[in-house]
């Protein structure tokens, strides 16, 4: 049976959220360990930009879903399988260039979709994406900065995030990978088309790794299946950690 | 990476258009526009800007303190130089 315009929607709606949630928990494990001040501040404010986006995601989830869900009950009452992220967002944070390289890699692509999304049918997800875009925005010219700064700096630290893009570059691929769900998306409500996302994404990133003196990896084998709940080995460890509140006192609020 | 490396950095934030730009405090960050994004991480979380201006401490030129005395204290005793003759209308909050 082909998926409806309402179930699709649901499933993208929750995609965006698993995303905006997953990356904004692995930065909020940085708290506190930022390398200046300054940067740590800067960190923080992204892990509540996402915490925030992924609230207004879930909110509108719940109410197309109309089964009594809210924003709680989706972040931290679910198990692995039913998590949509894509796999690029939980890897683990590992050293500044891995955490910088996958914000790059995925935020090219996030602003791609939200600067879609504004253009969507679906009024309320065209406004939430608005409102993420300038926060993304920002965020993107943050960290395609380091990646010059990283790749264009000493030895040392091209090397190293040299490595982060090899080791992190087949996660890239599920993003782009359509299913029936963005199908549906495209096709019915005018949502982003990711054959058209893929091509911009693959020259914008490749802009800035020039600048930066990386050589754009080739495309080799693609890891996915976030996007259907099976995550990496990771995953389980993450959520453990960010449920363990609400699991252990269930209903707990501030 | 530590502190020491990077240089400091002076912000100046003007809160809203019309007013000018104010001293806000520093930032350390490795070239200009680490700066920037900083000072903007930093200072204008909560809404308290519309324009930032950085500038490297080491390029800002400032009085000695030393030569405090000659610099400063012959305006003290020139009443007249004080516009304190004019009432301010209503309404004008930056003069």
């Amino acid at each position: 049976m082909a998926m409806t315009r309402e179930q699709a929607l649901l499933e993208y709606v929750l995609r965006l959220g698993d995303n905006a949630l997953i990356l904004g928990q692995r930065l909020t494990e940085l708290i506190a360990h930022g390398p200046e001040l300054e940067e740590e501040l800067a960190n923080a404010n992204f892990a509540l930009d996402y915490l925030g986006q992924a609230r207004m995601y879930y909110a509108y989830a719940g109410q197309l879903e109309g089964a009594g869900r809210d924003e709680d009950a989706f972040a931290f009452l679910r198990s692995d399988h039913e998590y949509r992220n894509l796999l690029l967002v939980e890897q683990p944070n590992g050293h500044f260039g891995d955490v910088m390289m996958r914000q790059f890699l995925f935020e090219n692509y996030y602003v791609l979709q939200l600067d879609a999304l504004t253009r969507c049918d679906d009024e309320h997800l065209a406004a939430i994406a608005a409102r993420a875009l300038t926060e993304v925005r920002y965020h993107l010219r943050h960290v395609s900065q380091w990646i010059v700064r990283l790749g264009d700096g000493t030895e040392e630290s091209h090397r190293r995030v040299a490595e982060s893009l090899e080791r992190l570059w087949r996660y890239t691929g599920e993003a782009f990978a359509s299913d029936e769900v963005d199908d549906v998306v495209r096709d019915t409500l005018q949502g982003p088309d990711p054959e058209e996302l893929l091509r911009t994404w693959r020259k914008n990133v490749k802009d800035v790794l020039q600048e930066a003196t990386l050589t754009m990896p080739e495309d080799g084998w693609m890891a996915g299946g976030g996007r259907q709940g099976h995550h990496t080995e990771h995953f389980g460890y993450l959520l453990a950690e960010m449920q363990h509140l609400q699991r252990t006192h269930p209903g707990a609020e501030w | 990476m530590t502190g020491d490396n990077w240089p400091l950095y002076e912000v100046f934030i003007r809160s809203r258009a019309g007013l000018s730009h104010r001293h806000a405090g520093s930032v350390h960050a490795a070239d200009d526009q680490m700066a920037l994004d900083h000072a903007r991480d930093v200072f204008t979380r909560r809404s308290e800007g519309v324009s930032i201006w950085v500038v490297k401490s080491t390029d800002i030129v400032a009085s000695d303190p030393a030569e405090s005395t000659e610099f400063f204290e012959p305006a003290a005793d020139k009443i007249y130089r004080h516009p304190t003759f004019y009432t301010i209308p209503d309404g004008v909050d930056n003069l």
